[in-house]
């Protein structure tokens, strides 16, 4: 039904992937000493931010974002700035959950944001850019039966994806097996990361199976 | 035979209570001590037998040896010695085994094949069990009788370098020492470095009597690497270097005349193929003992090594250093160690080790006359007497000594047939026991889950084919099945069996009851068969509702308890299950507030119609709008605010193991500096718990409660954690008895007005609210004593607990219609994780004893179990019981919740229970079998057992309901 959107999603999902592997290979090469393990921090920043780039760029180009009113300069800036804002917000968000799931408080405070930071990007990012600053639409789309289009099952799939893919990626750390991942907070980047493209690969998938089932209301 | 729902499922849990029991049973084995701590002394030896005249000296032989050195290196396997590398491994070793004047065994040790229970079978020549553990609850170190004790007391000087582990369990008993830790498993040099540095300078010294040393270097690379590796050649190389170093120091300070010197080289367990250690195989539990002293004869060549059990070393060492034998020790002296001294000394030490033997004997086994070695000793010690008697009279012929070797003789055999008869008794799993718990168990829990769509009903009852399964032939073909298979285990078992021992008409009844359970889970297996594949594995939550899909929160509920079920087979997850019941109860409420959400903002958005019928309470109030919008903000609040509560909690107690010991607010709290901020704390607490509770309880309950807090505030400044304002510094501490005994008067009160409540609303006025308030204030009863148990700072929890419990039920429960299995795996969930923001652990050492005394003069049995129990529970139990009196309040919505909620409660308990105990059993050779799963066994089967109460409760409650419904 939806043949060629889902196209474009599985392959901006490729393109997303692939941005993600990139951060990951290429400052290996080019900064000495990079591992995923020993410079996690790093590793979680330039994922970010290649995640960042890319959805922005990708989902401009696609024009997936809902079409502005106005088309004056002042009102894109506010927009922009409204988008800022409510990075900011979902950072401050998901690191104040984070410490309520257990993260100590004041230690080690600066991986627990960037872990926030990270989840940010990978989930918060996306809605963003689909749905543009619009808390409305937010709670729409994550409320049951409240997806309109394909791009909105496809970023509730990625989100929920990611949010477990953390969620498990807790599991491990009171292993006592002395592992470099199971140090705070490898194990829930990893785990969330991971998540990240499984949702990456399902979403499609799963809107392609499901085509003949999916029926969406008007907008 | 139709039951009720709540009686169908506490009478399941009372059964699984029984057959947890005799799993237990089966589990630990009973210790052979009579008393812990009582010592054998050298006054209370048995005087020499001799047969007509009067008694002969009761004392000791000479002892055999002046100094002793104990070299004991962790994990030494037997073929690193004795093996066919022993040469290149340990090349002088081998040569002392082969050529000089030594004597070589193997030495069994028993499982647990772990270094604390080794070191313990070591020094007090008994094998340890869990119940040790227990015994010695919160010391760490050994109070039973051992060598090392015996030697202090005999003045001997003891030095001491090695695994700390020594030095925690034998405090001051060592003139000097040096312990180093094991934590750090990939270090292996730096270890034995640490134990060799005092090496030189101690042989060189003249002070001291016994000399311990204790390599934990070959362990860690066994962990690290296994028996194989490259590293282990060194490492043996440098063990045979310092053993040689020993060797010749002590061969050059030899003197002329005064008594030869004892190097021991042993290993306290082996290491298996893969180089871990814990289990029985018979690479971990064979280790080499190599005895090397001047007093022995010099080898010829390479012998088989005897076979010798390891408890068998401290009953020689300590004869050998003239002190008497652990009372108990269940090892016999090992006779070549003898061979060189006279036939009197040797028939003495003998005697002395089977006197104590048959004195443990006489102890531990009701009919100990029975047994073969015990009557095997008494021939001998009368011959012996008669022996004694020729000796003295100075005969010295050929027949005297051929007598003397055969009195000999029959010794050795009379203390091994009681050695075995006593290690028979311990270190042993009694399987055939825990089996038939396990069978009932299961059994019991099959039952309950078959029953789940007919417990779960709208009728909550369930039909149990109880006749028909006891008239049928299968029943009686079972019971005669089981009986048999009884009666053969039972005769071919070889160790003592706690089954076997009952008396017949019990094993009968439980013969009958397995059969009959048997009986009935066929029976409603076919039943659900006709409605095939829908029934089976399925979701309680499924079951209820008349849609079958799961909402996100159905699926984590069901996800958690199955997850959490799943984690206790890793040893990691059991120590730090807080960190389990913490997470999920965050994503619970992380659930709850998306549902939250969901309703508010969705609906808002929807028809405003639809939001009418949705709050009812709306027509009851004159401005609607403005209550409705309180309301929704209250609500959608009240999740990030149980949120911020259980964080704050969390972060009261630090328990587990891997962070307990990072600084927490308890210690803030209660350091001496601090007492102003943990006084005002408890007492805005005690005031906060008095405006929560006392809304619902009648005025007299409201007063007793006010007394009755008060009480609890006096009795804390009595105890002296907290400063009562007008109250001089001057005052001496008391136990606080008159306050204490003041506060449970008004508990008896408030509880004493709660059942007349209870039973007027019954049986007279069949009342639903004085119903409702009667329960309300038992409740509250049990807050009162919970307030009075808990340490000062732990009070927040309280606080907490009652106005989450309010915040939800007002806002969330009701609000959100969560039906009663949802509200009880919530209830459970939250009392888990109280449970253990309590402070409290799965370890044993963090129960709080101390309670056991709050009111009490001193020690009385029964009350400070009871005490102790409730207040360790006291996180699930404030949360079952808020559990009824919600339900109850509820009835009018759904009249079955109690019988729902009790079920559920059940199921709750039952499944990890059940799974526990299997997963114990799989795990029973497990490293941390004894440290770490035994004691969550303890409290899974408490918290069954507690639990058990709660659906009796529940009970009544669901009996009174419908009595008056009828």
């Amino acid at each position: 039904m939806w043949d060629h959107e889902i196209r474009a999603m599985a392959s901006a999902h490729a393109i997303i992937a692939a941005s993600v592997f990139m951060a990951t290979v290429l400052p290996a090469a080019a900064v000495q000493g990079f591992s995923v393990y020993g410079t996690h921090l790093l590793w979680l920043y330039s994922v970010s931010g290649a995640v960042t780039a890319v959805s922005v760029a990708v989902f401009w180009l696609l024009g997936i974002t809902p079409p502005t009113k106005k088309h004056t300069v002042g009102y894109k800036l506010s927009r922009l700035f409204r988008s800022c804002l409510y990075f900011f917000l979902s950072c401050l968000f998901f690191h104040t959950v984070v410490v309520l799931y257990g993260a100590p408080l004041i230690e080690s405070a600066l991986e627990t944001f960037s872990l926030s930071v990270l989840l940010t990007s990978l989930t918060t990012l996306r809605c963003l850019c689909v749905l543009g600053p619009n808390v409305q639409a937010w709670i729409r789309v994550f409320s049951r039966h409240g997806a309109m289009s394909v791009w909105d099952t496809g970023l509730q799939i990625t989100v929920a994806c990611t949010l477990v893919g953390a969620w498990i990626g807790a599991f491990p750390i009171p292993l006592d097996w002395d592992r470099p991942w199971q140090v705070w907070p490898v194990s829930c980047s990893l785990g969330a990361t991971i998540g990240f493209l499984t949702g990456l690969v399902a979403a499609p998938a799963w809107i392609h199976s499901h085509r003949k089932q999916l029926t969406y209301k008007c907008k | 035979m139709k039951v009720r729902s709540s009686v169908f499922a506490s009478f399941i849990l009372i059964f699984e209570g029984i057959g947890i029991a005799l799993f237990l049973r089966g589990f630990f084995p009973v210790p052979l001590k009579s008393s812990v701590s009582s010592k054998n002394k050298l006054s209370d030896l048995p005087v020499e037998p001799l047969t007509g005249s009067s008694p002969n000296s009761s004392r000791l032989p000479q002892p055999l040896f002046k100094r002793v050195v104990i070299m004991l290196v962790d994990a030494l396997r037997e073929d690193f010695v004795f093996g066919p590398n022993g040469r290149m491994y340990m090349p002088y070793t081998r040569h002392l085994v082969e050529r000089g004047s030594s004597h070589s065994f193997v030495a069994k040790a028993r499982p647990p094949t772990v270094t604390m229970p080794r070191i313990k079978a070591l020094t007090t020549g008994s094998i340890p069990g869990f119940i040790d553990v227990v015994m010695n609850l919160n010391s760490p170190a050994l109070l039973e009788d051992n060598l090392i004790w015996q030697a202090k007391t005999a003045g001997k000087k003891i030095v001491f370098y090695g695994d700390d582990t020594w030095v925690r369990l034998f405090p001051k008993h060592f003139m000097e020492h040096d312990g180093t830790t094991s934590f750090f498993v990939s270090d292996y040099t730096e270890v034995d470095n640490n134990v060799t540095r005092h090496l030189d300078s101690t042989l060189k010294r003249d002070d001291w009597d016994i000399l311990i040393l204790h390599y934990l270097g070959l362990d860690h690379i066994g962990h690290i690497s296994g028996p194989h590796s490259s590293l282990i050649q060194p490492k043996l190389m440098e063990m045979d270097d310092i053993l040689k170093k020993i060797h010749s120091a002590l061969i050059s300070k030899e003197a002329e005349g005064s008594l030869p010197y004892l190097l021991v080289l042993c290993g306290d367990h082996g290491m298996s193929e893969t180089g871990s250690h814990g289990g029985s195989s018979e690479p971990e539990i064979n280790t080499p003992l190599v005895l090397l002293s001047p007093a022995f004869k010099r080898k010829a060549g390479m012998e088989k090594p005897g076979v010798v059990e390891q408890v068998d070393l401290p009953p020689t060492l300590a004869l050998g250093l003239g002190l008497p034998i652990s009372l108990n020790s269940v090892g016999r002296i090992i006779p070549g160690v003898l061979e060189e001294t006279s036939l009197r000394d040797q028939l003495r030490y003998l005697h002395l080790n089977g006197h104590q033997l048959s004195c443990l004997l006489k102890d531990s086994i009701p009919d100990y006359e029975k047994e073969v070695g015990f009557e095997q000793f008494r021939v001998a010690e009368k011959a012996h007497g008669s022996w004694m008697k020729l000796f003295l009279e100075g005969n010295t012929s050929e027949v005297l000594s051929n007598m003397g070797k055969k009195v000999l003789k029959q010794y050795v055999e009379a203390l091994a047939a009681m050695s075995s008869a006593l290690s028979k008794q311990l270190g042993k799993y009694d399987m055939y026991s825990m089996i038939a718990g396990m069978v009932f168990v299961f059994q019991l829990l099959l039952v309950l889950l078959l029953a789940m769509p007919e417990a779960l009903s709208s009728d909550a009852a369930v039909e149990l084919p109880v006749l028909s399964a006891l008239l049928s032939l299968p029943f009686y073909l079972l019971c005669l099945l089981l009986a048999s298979v009884h009666v053969l285990v039972c005769t071919s078992a070889e160790s003592s069996c706690y089954f076997c021992s009952l008396s017949w008409g019990l094993v009968f009844a439980a013969v009958a009851f397995s059969s009959a359970m048997f009986c009935i889970l066929v029976s409603l297996v076919t039943r659900r068969l006709p409605l095939g594949l829908r029934i089976h594995g399925k979701s309680p939550l499924r079951s209820i509702g008349s849609e079958w899909s799961l909402s996100e929160l159905d699926v984590l509920l069901l996800a958690g308890t199955v997850g959490h079920t799943l984690s206790l087979a890793a040893s990691s997850f059991v120590e730090e299950e807080h960190q389990t019941w913490y997470f999920l109860l965050n994503t619970l409420c992380l659930a709850v507030f998306q549902d939250v959400c969901r309703k508010y903002f969705r609906e808002q958005r929807g028809s405003g119609d639809e939001e009418e019928s949705i709050l009812p309470s709306k027509d009851c109030h004159p401005s609607p709008k403005a209550e409705i919008y309180s309301e929704k903000w209250l609500a959608l609040a009240t999740p990030p605010f149980t949120l911020l509560c259980c964080r704050l909690l969390r972060s009261l107690n630090q328990t587990g193991v891997q962070w307990a010991h990072l600084p927490d607010m308890g210690h803030w709290l209660n350091s001496s500096e601090h007492r102003t901020v943990l006084s005002l704390l408890a007492a805005f607490c005690l005031v906060f718990v008095y405006l929560l509770v006392q809304r619902r309880c009648s005025w007299v309950s409201k007063v007793a409660l006010a007394f009755g807090l008060l009480g609890v505030y006096s009795y804390r400044a009595a105890v002296g954690n907290v400063l009562f304002p007008w109250q001089h510094s001057g005052r001496t501490t008391s136990k606080g008895t008159v306050e204490a005994r003041f506060v449970y008067v008004f508990i008896l009160g408030i509880l004493f007005t709660g059942t007349k409540d209870l039973l007027r609303s019954q049986i007279i006025t069949s009342d639903a609210r004085l119903k409702s308030r009667g329960l309300w204030e038992i409740y509250s009863g049990l807050v009162l004593l919970m307030s009075l148990l808990f340490r000062a700072h732990n009070l927040p929890v309280l606080c907490c607990c009652l106005l989450i419990q309010t915040l939800m039920a007002q806002f969330i429960w009701k609000k959100l219609h969560y039906d009663a299995a949802q509200t009880t795996i919530m209830h459970y969930w939250f009392g888990q994780a109280f449970f253990y923001f309590q402070g409290n652990s799965n370890n044993i050492a963090t129960v709080d004893i101390s309670v056991g005394f709050v009111g009490l003069e001193s020690y009385v049995e029964a009350p400070a179990i009871f005490l102790t129990a409730l207040s360790t529970y006291a996180g699930p139990l404030l949360w079952a019981c808020h559990l009824v009196c919600f339900l109850s309040s509820q009835r009018d919505r759904s009249p079955v919740a109690v019988g729902h909620g009790c079920y559920c409660l059940a199921l709750l308990r039952s499944v990890p229970a059940a799974a526990y105990i299997v997963l114990v059993t799989a795990l029973r050779y497990h490293l941390f079998i004894w440290s770490v799963f035994s004691p969550k066994l303890l409290y899974e089967s408490m918290h069954l057992l507690l639990t058990a109460g709660v659906c009796l409760f529940f009970n009544t409650m669901e009996q009174s309901h419908t009595s008056s419904k009828s």
